[in-house]
């Protein structure tokens, strides 16, 4: 019984379950529908570091996941005639989300949380509409299609979704790894500081300027993964996959899981692509075919990323599945008797 | 030079429209430092309540004398009115008990709450755009070389006049000096007596109300609203209030009008489709070169 309570073992257990899931439940739909809410929990890691961990709220990620997606579409595909491979690609499109996250950060890091999230609204913004207007490079509102399909040893990945689905579940894993390390780093703890109280960070002796641009570096980079994999599994790119309700839909996740805890990042963007492709349009069809109500419910796709962010933010900010930290932190400054019993919880903790 | 002026005369009109909506975006940030992403929207809802308030008067095209004097005076009443009751509403429902808690709180809800009225104009009146009677008739001056529209006119005069109506109203009254005053200490504002929720509640009145009389005249420049209208409008009207110099009403005017400018002029001279473009990096380099703005004083880190 001891092997159940055991992390490891759960996670293991997970991962086997992942494995397993596409061989038992024969469905290419599902399996499609698995393979691209994989992709939203590679994102949702991404900003979780930069949004959960460092606690700058970053508005435009999906700039980010269209710039992934445009640098394989544009260096793997015919429109230009170059195709770099696919596995080559997924460093060099991290690389150049990765820079993109320092070009935005390191002149707007130094200003306050709420300009940041505004700034970072404006590049979500500015990118997507600049991919609409470069036509002649970008395909303008078509976008660029028919994008190279990554081969593994000889395997042509081709149009059926399984092999997509191992994809991203290694990609997947490889991040649940690299941003469970980053975490119990150096940096992920400076993070956690500044996070926390930027000014006392400071004194500290942390850079806290070198610390935020780091997380939005590594923040973006995986959303250059995310976007590389997405890209070839769809085979196509085009501007209207990014725009700001992307942005809010990923921020959503981790509202709704926990921000700053990996498991809750992942069982809420789970929970919000289930939402978005399976639950909404299945009781829509539902409602109108047997109950006859014609309603879409498909439409109410706003209304529920906003109520689940006003919600969650007044009655649970530390969201479904939370880090025990944040949780407390959250809750500082409300009169919650748990959460100051939490805190000085916590505080003794440190402390002995 | 001629087509120049022109795109001024134009920037200043779209720029009352920005101003007014910046108004409403700076007074809240003065006075509890929250950015209200919500704001955009509810000037939005002024369009689609002056809207609804036409479509109930029978009002469907042009209207001429002192009839059209009434049903404009009406209808923005109402569009502030109502406009003026849902930013109340938001602040009650979304944001005060967030007060204390850390920024990015309230932040997220304000996405939220912009995602949700979005979403409920959405319902009301369809995902397409929907056309604004031509309520005003629309003859031009010539003024030398450029010509003003009647509509132009309109959105200049009515922005100039509610900004002096609210500068004096900031400075001149009772709640106006709680209002400063809670915005410079909410706490010692508290111990002097000042009642802070009702004021905040007040900020979010005059400032959304703001946005309803931006809705109307919106409605009656472009002719056509949709839901998501807002959106980018909200961002621009952002835009000028940091521009301007944030918690500054002067200079959310100045920002607004600058805005306008700005975008006019890029539609002009550069093309159409770049002109979000440029006013968003018009934003991002305000933010990092001068992010205490034009008119305002740059602000220490709180500890």
């Amino acid at each position: 019984m001891t092997a159940l309570r055991n992390p490891r073992w759960q996670t293991f257990a997970l991962l086997v379950a992942a494995i397993a899931l596409p061989l038992i439940v024969r469905n290419g739909a599902f399996t499609n529908f698995l393979t691209d809410a994989g992709a939203f929990v590679l994102l949702a890691l991404g900003l979780n570091i930069v949004v959960g961990f460092a606690g700058l709220l970053d508005l435009g990620y999906a700039a980010f996941f269209a710039i992934g997606s445009y640098a394989y579409a544009m260096l793997a595909s015919p429109q230009f005639g170059i195709h770099i491979p696919f596995w080559v690609m997924l460093f060099v499109a991290s690389a150049i989300a990765a820079i993109f996250g320092i070009l935005l950060g390191a002149p707007t890091l130094r200003l306050r949380g709420d300009y940041l999230a505004i700034v970072t609204l404006g590049f979500g913004e500015i990118v997507p509409q600049t991919f609409l207007n470069l036509a002649q490079w970008t395909g303008g509102p078509n976008g660029i299609g028919s994008l190279d399909q990554p081969t593994f040893f000889g395997y042509r990945f081709g149009f059926n979704v399984t092999p997509y689905y191992y994809l991203m579940l290694a990609l997947i894993v490889l991040a649940v790894f690299l941003v469970g390390n980053l975490r119990d780093s150096r940096l992920g703890r400076s993070w956690m500081a500044i996070r926390e109280d930027e000014l006392a960070a400071a004194h500290m002796g942390i850079n806290t300027t070198s610390a935020k641009l780091a997380a939005f570096a590594l923040g973006a980079s995986f959303s250059g993964l995310a976007g590389v994999a997405y890209g070839a599994k769809l085979q196509l790119v085009s501007p209207d996959q990014f725009q700001f309700n992307v942005s809010v839909a990923i921020l959503s996740m981790l509202v709704l899981g926990g921000m700053g805890n990996i498991p809750g990042v992942i069982v809420g963007s789970l929970v919000i692509s289930s939402l978005d492709r399976f639950i909404l349009p299945q009781a829509t069809s539902f409602l109108q075919n047997s109950v006859h109500v014609n309603v879409d419910l498909t439409n109410s796709r706003l209304l529920i990323y906003g109520a689940i962010l006003v919600l969650m933010m007044l009655f649970r900010p530390e969201g479904l599945v939370p880090s025990r930290q944040r949780a407390a932190e959250l809750h500082a400054g409300t009169s919650d008797p748990n959460a100051v019993a939490q805190e000085q919880e916590l505080y003794t903790e440190a402390v002995s | 030079m001629d087509v120049f002026l022109q795109q001024v005369i134009n920037g200043l009109s779209l720029g009352g429209i920005y101003a007014l909506i910046a108004l409403g975006y700076t007074m809240v940030y003065g006075i509890i430092e929250l950015i209200n992403f919500a704001h955009g929207d509810v000037y939005t809802l002024g369009t689609f309540f002056s809207l609804a308030v036409l479509t109930l008067l029978g009002v469907s095209g042009e209207v001429h004398g002192p009839a059209l004097i009434g049903i404009v005076v009406l209808t923005i009443a109402v569009a502030m009115l109502l406009c003026g009751l849902t930013g109340v509403i938001i602040e009650r429902l979304a944001y005060r008990r967030l007060r204390n808690a850390p920024r990015l709180a309230p932040l997220i809800t304000a996405i939220g709450m912009s995602f949700i009225l979005e979403n409920i104009m959405q319902y009301w009146r369809g995902p397409s755009p929907i056309g604004f009677p031509q309520v005003v008739p629309n003859p031009t001056f010539h003024l030398g070389p450029v010509e003003i529209g009647a509509k132009q006119l309109l959105v200049i005069v009515l922005a100039v006049v509610m900004m002096i109506v609210l500068q004096l109203f900031i400075f001149n009254t009772k709640l106006g000096k709680a209002m400063r005053a809670t915005a410079q200490d909410r706490d010692a504002a508290q111990l002097m007596g000042i009642n802070i929720n009702t004021t905040i509640a007040l900020t979010f009145l005059i400032g959304s109300a703001l946005a309803g009389a931006a809705g109307f005249v919106s409605g009656v420049y472009y002719g056509s609203t949709w839901f998501f209208n807002g959106f980018a409008a909200g961002l621009k009207a952002f835009t000028a209030a940091v521009l301007g110099g944030i918690g500054n009403l002067a200079g959310a005017m100045l920002g607004g009008f600058l805005i306008g400018l700005i975008e006019s002029l890029t539609t002009q001279f550069i093309s159409d489709q770049w002109s979000n473009v440029v006013v968003f990096s018009v934003l991002v380099l305000v933010l990092i070169f001068r992010p205490s703005g034009l008119l305002g004083e740059s602000l220490p880190n709180k500890v």
